[in-house]
């Protein structure tokens, strides 16, 4: 803290500050503020982050039920238990379903959101905000509101209620799988919690786009609408494009808060890190098994990771 | 100037925030340590207990706690549904509680987890339940105190029933049949919980199986349970049976609230039924599924453990001494003032007026007469390989016969983990 204390005077200076202040010592030394300024993030990272993974791999390699410091190495075992497990493999499918789906449902809505209030002429901003809104909202909160209000199995849940009016029957929406009605919960969700965060994303890119291109375009004799979305909206969008699949992607394999929240004691709809919070955390507490599905789910994230940096070409510099 | 003093302020701010920031952990370490409260010798201990529904529950054992004088009882309330996940994770860290709730289940012995009570409890066993010592000995120790015990069974609304000419069913086809007689269109005939769980055991007793033989064997891989499961099917498909209600089995809201004239819950909630529907209501056991079944009840509860190897096990088997062993008024007192229990010590049971007369009597009745005590080699691992089945042969249209075979496999890998 006291090291800014005489910055105030130097600061419009700052920019091109000297490297070295000998007046101030160790202090003023550039090694010693990278290692000030660093040092409590990677104590943290380091803590947090690569002591539990380095755990982890180890723990993958011993039969560790009910402890973290195990004795009795087991090879791969784990591995090998954890690739039979219909339950682990299952969850692989299962997540690549609802990737497949909520990965392009979300970037379609949230773009079109992003248009149509980018169209608006007045009360943008109180629109922009009310589709903002939903992602202050927590997982936990909004899958217990859909969970228990919205779509409640009751005659009075307000789907059913909605339902009812047609002379539909109540439908239980979680408890039976048979259709598999929970992904409507699960999806609906997830598009209303996240759609605005990325809408704001597209919104930013939309207003970056020089206005020079659609006059350009008009002269040229491109119609508005459909064509000049396609030649020139979209093809603008493409870095921000990417950055929202790739975020969208990476949400998605984190899915976890809704699916427990949601499917308690199912066999079914629980992505990667449900079934591996039941098997090392849950009620069975095995942390070997656990950590070797964690391994293999890294293993396929890296490769996932790998390929689609390929397809997508994100991070190769002639990006923007 | 202006722009400096303007600068000063940010800074000020910001030397503000990063001072708080830096108390933050500091306060961190002031609290919420498990070692809070600081009783008269300066020692104490940690409880564990899951969120009872019943009103003052959680004060009373806070106020049995204050009561101990020879050292501070911090109680923490597991509000979570999956009270065992907290538990279990709990017991791996520094943060363990002392002393626990739970049930018994052999894996906590075997992996030197709970402390042998047996020095505490012998001189009272004859007092106990010989089932509930029975259901937590592992070769001639004892390893948890028993605090009650929970029979569960289906409660129903007698008017409804007597109006559409419903004799209690004692078969499942004959519960099957209520359920559909039962359901108009605002009310479902019958409520067993969301995800069915609930009823398995039960099921499976009420088969004429058991979950493990006396040699602690797979027991529950039988046709009636095959049976039973294809009917407990063909009920979830029948459009009768209370789904995705806002609370659980455990719950007495649904029959209050006349969702369902039949309810599958516990005992405990027995006085809010009581109070809500007054006498329009009655008991009867998980009837019969084959002709070779019996009717069934679940004899659940809750027992007091000892973290082995906590820092305090020592202190910690005191307290569950004083407690659940010394301290009859509160025994009595926690089993009878808020939800209903069956006190497992007989001296206890004797003298509860409470469960002397009427509905609490009729349950006293269904649990001495239909009722099956926790097994201690069902461990949690094949009570979820169970729920796994229900779950992909009940609400999913899984072959039994395969999910079965598949719940073996788990259950003979944690029976030969656990017994060789």
């Amino acid at each position: 803290m006291s090291t800014t204390t005489t910055r105030g005077v130097a600061r419009p200076a700052s920019a091109k500050a000297s490297p070295a202040r000998p007046r101030r010592g160790l202090r003023g030394s550039s090694t010693f503020n990278f290692w000030l300024f660093t040092s409590p993030f990677l104590i943290g990272l380091t803590v947090f982050v690569y002591v539990p993974i380095g755990w982890s791999l180890w723990l993958s390699f011993f039969e560790a039920r009910f402890t973290v410091t195990p004795s009795k190495f087991v090879g791969f075992d784990n591995y090998w238990q954890m690739l039979q497990d219909s339950k682990f493999t299952g969850s692989l499918v299962t997540f690549t379903v609802f990737a497949a789906f909520i990965v392009p449902a979300t970037w379609a809505l949230s773009l079109g959101l992003a248009l149509l209030v980018n169209r608006l002429r007045f009360m943008k901003a109180f629109f922009r905000s009310v589709f903002f809104l939903p992602t202050a909202c927590s997982y936990v909160a909004a899958a217990l509101v859909w969970k228990m209000s919205m779509f409640s199995g009751v005659r009075f849940g307000l789907m059913n209620t909605i339902l009812g009016w047609f002379g539909v029957e109540n439908i239980a929406w979680l408890a039976n799988p048979d259709p598999p009605w929970y992904w409507l919960v699960i999806v609906t969700l997830r598009l209303w919690l996240q759609a605005g965060f990325y809408m704001i994303l597209f919104l930013a890119a939309l207003q970056n786009i020089p206005p020079e291109l659609y006059e350009a375009a008009a002269i040229d004799g491109a119609k508005p609408g459909w064509q000049t979305f396609r030649h020139i909206t979209l093809p603008q969008l493409r870095a921000t494009s990417t950055a929202v699949i790739l975020l969208l992607v990476i949400a998605a394999y984190q899915a976890f808060d809704e699916f427990f929240n949601l499917l308690a004691k199912t066999t079914w709809g629980r992505p990667p890190l449900v079934e591996l919070y039941y098997t090392a955390l849950g009620e069975s507490q095995d942390y070997g098994e656990g950590s070797a599905g964690a391994v293999i789910l890294t293993l396929l994230i890296l490769i996932v990771t790998l390929v689609q940096g390929k397809f997508l070409g994100f991070g190769r510099g002639d990006d923007k | 100037m202006s722009a400096m003093s303007s600068n000063w302020d940010r800074r000020s701010v910001l030397r503000a925030a990063a001072g708080l920031a830096a108390l933050g952990p500091l306060a961190a370490c002031g609290s919420n340590n498990g070692r809070s409260g600081g009783g008269s010798s300066g020692k104490s201990i940690k409880q564990y207990f899951h969120a009872y529904g019943e009103a003052g529950v959680e004060d009373a054992l806070k106020r049995y706690a204050k009561g101990y004088d020879k050292a501070a009882v911090n109680t923490q309330w597991i509000t979570s549904a999956d009270y065992e996940s907290k538990l279990f994770s709990a017991l791996l860290t520094d943060n363990a509680p002392d002393v626990f709730e739970f049930h018994p289940q052999i894996q906590l012995i075997k992996s030197g987890q709970v402390a042998d009570l047996s020095d505490i409890i012998d001189p009272v066993k004859s007092d106990f339940n010989p089932a509930d010592i029975a259901s937590h000995t592992v070769d001639g120790k004892i390893y948890g105190v028993r605090m009650i015990d929970d029979p569960q069974f289906f409660f129903y609304r007698k008017s409804v029933l007597e109006k559409a000419k419903i004799q209690p069913p004692t078969t499942l086809d004959e519960l099957i049949e209520a359920a559909a007689k039962l359901t108009t269109g605002k009310v479902k005939g019958l409520f067993i919980g969301n995800d069915l769980h609930a009823v398995i055991n039960p099921l499976i007793w009420s088969s004429g199986a058991d979950t493990l033989d006396a040699k602690n064997q797979i027991a529950y891989h039988t046709e009636g349970v095959k049976e039973g499961i294809k009917k407990m099917r063909q009920l979830f498909t029948s459009g009768h049976l209370l789904l995705d209600a806002p609370t659980d089995y455990w719950d007495p809201s649904a029959i209050v609230q006349g969702l369902t004239p039949i309810q599958f819950c516990g005992m405990w909630a027995m006085p809010v039924m009581q109070k809500a529907l007054g006498d329009d209501l009655g008991i009867f056991p998980f009837p019969k599924v084959t002709d070779s079944g019996k009717q069934s009840v679940t004899n659940g509860g809750w027992s007091m453990f000892v973290n082995a190897k906590g820092k305090n096990a020592d202190l910690a088997k005191e307290y569950v001494k004083w407690l659940w062993i010394e301290q009859k008024k509160y025994q009595e007192d926690f089993a009878l003032s808020y939800g209903f229990h069956i006190p497992p010590r007989t001296s206890i049971a004797a003298t509860a007026t409470k469960l002397k007369t009427g509905l609490p009597a009729e349950g006293v009745k269904l649990f001495n007469d239909f009722g099956h005590f926790d097994n201690i080699g069902w461990t949690q691992a094949m009570i979820t390989a169970l729920e796994d089945v229900f779950a992909n042969c009940v609400r999913k249209n899984g072959d039994p016969e395969a999910a079965l075979d598949q719940a073996d496999t788990t259950v003979n890998r944690e029976l030969k983990k656990l017994f060789g």
